[in-house]
């Protein structure tokens, strides 16, 4: 009892020192921030400094003198300026994985409020902490590093993993959302705060129509950082959450045209019918546009990756590349930079996947993950120091009421929205779907970077409309953040199914798929699955050939399906099991035996064949491969360019050839499998499995003879010393068997390639008895010493 | 040919829409096919269906061919397949694809599934004994994966193979080594497709859509 008090005690003086130890450091980096950030104070400071230590030394003559007078070599000195930028920076990243870090030791926090509320939070200490300091609190959330250093990694990320399955599903409802909603929110929200503007005794009345809709524009947008922190923590389900989220991506394009189209015009007065015909046009050319420049770097990424088989390590760095290419490419033409990005990012992944290695597309993952991730806490940081920073002007009716009529449109324009769109769906979107959409158009850093872009002088309202910015982004992420998880539990609302893809699921998909194809082909009708068969097919003939490297191209998506499962579960078992020890792993409920239907009736006199429970097997597998790799690994010399080629990965693609070539022999095997088995030991010995390894090769022998193309399996043994091999042989040894482990070893090969296919009962030993000749038999196999010497002993073991 | 025809007509279209659920609209356009399939006959055979150009690339051409006619899916409680159909038959399975209505209750959504889920079962099991084999399974892959080349026929075992063993685990659980899985019968066939929501994923638009936007022919 009092142990476990004492642990407990103990958690939490860790928990309570190691949050001490950040707040000091955020002292300190603050204070150091403070006073560095502000330049021409810091410059000062550091000749100040310089001064000041020298003078502290007792160094004299520091000061510059017309006759070079020799002073004391400067053992040690400090310049800050030096290094200034890249200091600041790291800090402010370090400050935010910290903060990170720390909110995930308070778990109580993290499952109330959403971590953008406490982000920001911090960001309004650090903020407060600077300006009590004296210092001026730095400008950080700059429009220029925001759009092009901070938003890029977030929506790569996005775009890169976005499931293309539902998101293509749902298009319709998307774009509908994304464009009109955005056009209506807009209006609606400009035009009745002009309307409101315009009532005497607000004092307001010097904000004119324009400056009004440009405000509606830039506030009216949802914004995809916001909603990806906010939903990622409520697991809705997919079709909720592809639909704010994708919503948010695809109404850039929308913010875009308005906001441009509105601050050119806001310095003339008025827009004109053929500005508003000449807007509609640019907005087709912005997002069509964006769209194809992200698809171009997207195809020119992929065909890239299909020539780095050679040079792995930076294969990962192409698809951040070219990614951000195509960003900074939309950009400059004034496109949407955000759909530029997802194409990209959508367009290549499908075929980078095929050509990239396994350790690559890990790389690719993470670092988007940990860059995002990143970049977020820092945008919501930024937010916080900024709020601090001002200048504000607040104005109780103008935030009041953006506030208001944000909801209100917002609820109006997805209502009415949905009511056109459910005539047109399958599946119709309820009411409580309505109210998450609704409920989940968070506004976020997007808005306020566009609005810090407003020049001052052609908007004077230019603080107020910030003001009212941040105030309508603190609500919607503040109280809408917070209270949408309480309310999706209170509604319940249908949550992510967690459940695993499984093989039957993946099938019927693809069967579905097919059967729906070829009834709207019986019906004539040119529906939505014969477009997309036609696409597919499209894809595998022309575009995979050219972009997918080998042969890999032909791979269906059902079988690439299962070899990634099958990997899966490899890794799973290596990573579990641990070390090269006995299969002892608790064998699957039902192995194949059990729906394998029975073949040929035994004959008498016949044992039942022991069969591998599908544990054991992989377990084999799994020693087998450690032991490859131990091999192999021991004969690669170090080079700093080239990842120590994992034979584990490697191996995988020669693995499925050889498991494909075997299959085919196996089938000729099966036609001259019935000769009887001579198992001599308890089917379940250890003995016995690697007996019936070691004897495989045999069956294997007579057919290698007739065909060609069977890949001589090279397994360089680094010693027949070996551990394994030994141990292995210290079984043999009781049944005065001697022999290097290559047969087995070779046996052993043919055994994992093998994988779930049941064993011919074959083992050439046609005609012998039980009992006596066995073991000449079992010895005779272990001193195989290869694929080379088979012609030699093809004549024993065959009729 | 005459007013009593198109009233005749008119009188079975209502008939069928009561019976198999479709609008009068979809049932007229419906009919339209079935005509130029059949060319102008009242019944279907199986080398009309087969002769349209835009199946050949389907994989599962055979099969979906063989639905239509296989006596299971006619609503007639007895194994085999018959040689021709008429329009109400072609109505009957047409119906297996229709999508489910707004607000329905659950049993009415259950009720579905399990129509639907029975069309796709009939469909695996050729032989009609009520349950799914090993070989069926098997053959039902092959199939699926026949555009495939080489590659695929040898993996398609293997995936009918670990899909087997899948049903066996979660609908079976633990079975002694010596115990033998029949097949997939329609339960277990419903139990693991519980996650897949067929009664959103099965259907073709144009049974729903305004028969305006239907493109007919060749």
């Amino acid at each position: 009892m009092s142990v476990r008090v004492a642990l407990h005690s103990r958690s939490f003086l860790e928990r309570g020192l190691l949050l001490l130890v950040i707040l000091i450091f955020l002292e300190g980096t603050v204070l150091t921030l403070g006073a560095a950030s502000s330049p021409d104070i810091s410059a000062q400071d550091n000749t100040g400094g310089h001064d000041h230590l020298d003078d502290h030394r007792g160094i004299a003559g520091s000061h510059v003198h017309p006759n070079y007078t020799k002073k004391a070599f400067p053992v040690l000195s400090l310049d800050y300026h030096h290094i200034q930028v890249p200091f600041e920076i790291s800090l402010w990243v370090l400050l935010a994985s910290l903060m990170k870090l720390g909110f995930h030791l308070i778990p109580q926090l993290s499952s109330i409020v959403p971590e953008s509320c406490l982000l920001i939070v911090v960001g309004l200490l650090v903020g407060g902490l600077i300006k009590l300091a004296g210092e001026e609190v730095p400008p950080v959330l700059d429009s220029n590093l925001f759009f092009l250093c901070l938003l890029p990694p977030i929506i790569l990320d996005a775009g890169y993993f976005l499931p293309i399955r539902p998101f293509m599903e749902n298009i319709g409802t998307i774009l509908m959302f994304a464009v009109v909603g955005t056009l209506w929110n807009a209006f609606f929200v400009g035009g009745l705060l002009y309307a409101v503007c315009q009532i005497e005794g607000t004092y307001l009345s010097q904000v004119e129509l324009l400056p009004c809709l440009l405000f509606g524009s830039i506030i009216s947008a949802v914004d995809p950082v916001a909603v990806l922190a906010v939903f990622e923590e409520i697991h809705i389900n997919e079709l909720l959450h592809i639909l704010v989220f994708g919503e948010s991506l695809l109404n850039d394009a929308v913010t875009v045209v308005l906001y441009h189209l509105f601050e050119e015009y806001s310095g003339a007065g008025e827009v004109t019918p053929m500005d508003v015909v000449l807007g509609v046009i640019c907005f087709l050319i912005v997002s069509l546009g964006g769209i194809a420049v992200g698809a171009i770097y997207g195809i020119l990424a992929a065909f890239t990756s299909r020539f780095t088989s050679h040079t792995r390590v930076i294969e990962p760095l192409f698809v951040f590349v070219y990614s951000y290419m195509a960003y900074l490419s939309a950009e400059m033409f004034h496109l949407s930079g955000i759909m530029a990005l997802i194409a990209c990012g959508a367009v290549m992944r499908p075929y980078v996947e095929a050509n990239i290695s396994h350790k690559s597309h890990t790389t690719v993952k993470y670092f988007l993950k940990m860059w995002s991730s990143v970049s977020e806490t820092l945008i919501f940081i930024f937010l916080g120091v900024a709020t601090v920073a001002g200048p504000h002007a607040w104005n109780w009716t103008f935030v009041s009421v953006t506030v208001i009529l944000c909801l209100v449109s917002r609820v109006i324009g997805v209502v009415g929205l949905t009511f056109i769109i459910n005539k047109f769906r399958i599946v119709k979107l309820t009411t409580k779907d309505q109210f998450i959409v609704a409920y989940g158009g968070l506004r976020g850093a997007i808005a306020f970077s566009l609005g810090y872009l407003l020049d001052k002088n052609l908007f004077p309202m230019r603080t107020m409309f910030l003001t009212a910015i941040i105030t309508e982004i603190f609500f919607t992420v503040f109280v809408q953040g917070m209270t949408i998880k309480p309310l999706v539990d209170l509604l319940a609302v249908k949550k992510k199914q967690e459940a695993k893809r499984s093989i039957n699921e993946e099938i019927h998909t693809q069967f579905l798929d097919h059967l729906l194809t070829g009834i709207e082909d019986i019906c004539g009708h040119y529906g939505h699955h014969h477009w997309k068969d036609k696409l597919n097919r499209f894809n595998k003939k022309y575009i995979k050939k050219c972009l997918i490297a080998g042969e890999r191209y032909k791979e269906p998506q059902l079988i690439a399906f299962y070899h990634k499962m099958e990997f899966k579960q490899a890794i799973e078992l290596v990573e579990s099991g641990g070390g090269v020890k006995l299969p002892s792993a608790v064998p699957s409920q039902v192995s194949m035996q059990n729906i394998q239907p029975k073949k040929l009736p035994p004959p008498v006199a016949e044992r039942a064949l022991p069969q591998f429970t599908k544990g054991r097997e992989e377990e084999i597998r799994k020693i087998l491969r450690s032991n490859l790799q131990k091999t192999r690994q021991r004969l690669r010399s170090y080079n700093r360019h080239t990842l120590v080629a994992d034979p584990f990965e490697d191996g995988w693609n020669d693995f499925i050839l050889k498991k494909q070539r075997l299959i085919e022999l196996e089938k000729k095997v099966r036609l001259m499998s019935n000769y009887l088995t001579v198992p001599g030991a308890t089917p379940d010995s250890p003995t016995m499995c690697r007996a019936r390894l070691a004897s495989d090769p045999n069956a294997f022998y007579n057919i290698k003879a007739s065909s060609d193309g069977v890949p001589t399996i090279q397994v360089d043994l680094a010693s027949p010393q070996s551990p394994d091999s030994v141990n292995m042989l210290n079984e043999f040894s009781k049944r005065g068997a001697t022999g290097q482990g290559l047969g087995q070893r070779e046996g052993a090969d043919r055994d994992e390639d093998q994988g779930l296919m049941m064993k011919p009962a074959g083992k050439g030993e046609k005609g012998e008895e039980e009992g006596g000749n066995k073991n000449p038999g079992l010895m005779r196999c272990l001193s195989d010493p290869g694929p080379s010497n088979e012609d030699e002993e093809d004549e024993p073991f065959l009729p | 040919m005459g007013a009593s025809q198109s009233a005749r007509t008119e009188h079975e279209f209502q008939d069928l829409a009561d019976r198999t659920g479709f609008s009068l609209e979809q049932i007229g356009n419906l009919n339209k096919r079935f005509r130029q399939l059949s060319k102008n006959e009242e019944t279907l055979s199986r080398q009309d269906l087969a002769s349209i150009s835009a199946l050949d690339n389907n994989p599962l051409r055979a099969q979906i061919i063989n639905a239509f006619f296989d006596k299971r899916n006619l609503r007639q409680n007895e194994a085999g397949t018959v040689q021709v159909i008429g329009f109400e038959e072609f109505l009957m399975v047409m119906s297996h694809f229709r999508p489910a209505a707004m607000h329905i209750t659950e049993e009415e959504r259950e009720k579905l599934r399990r129509e639907k889920l029975r069309f796709l079962f009939n469909m695996h099991d050729t032989d009609s004994d009520g349950t799914i084999t090993l070989e069926e399974y098997r053959r039902a892959v092959e199939e699926l994966l026949s555009k495939a080349g080489t590659i695929g026929q040898e993996t398609a075992k293997a995936i009918a193979d670990a899909a087997m063993l899948e049903v066996a685990s979660t609908t079976r659980g633990k079975m002694e080594p010596d115990e033998f899985y029949e097949g997939i019968t329609f339960e277990n066939f419903l139990q693991i497709l519980k996650t897949f929501d067929i009664e959103t994923r099965m259907h073709v638009r144009f049974l729903n859509m305004d028969t305006a936007t239907m493109r007919c022919g060749k």
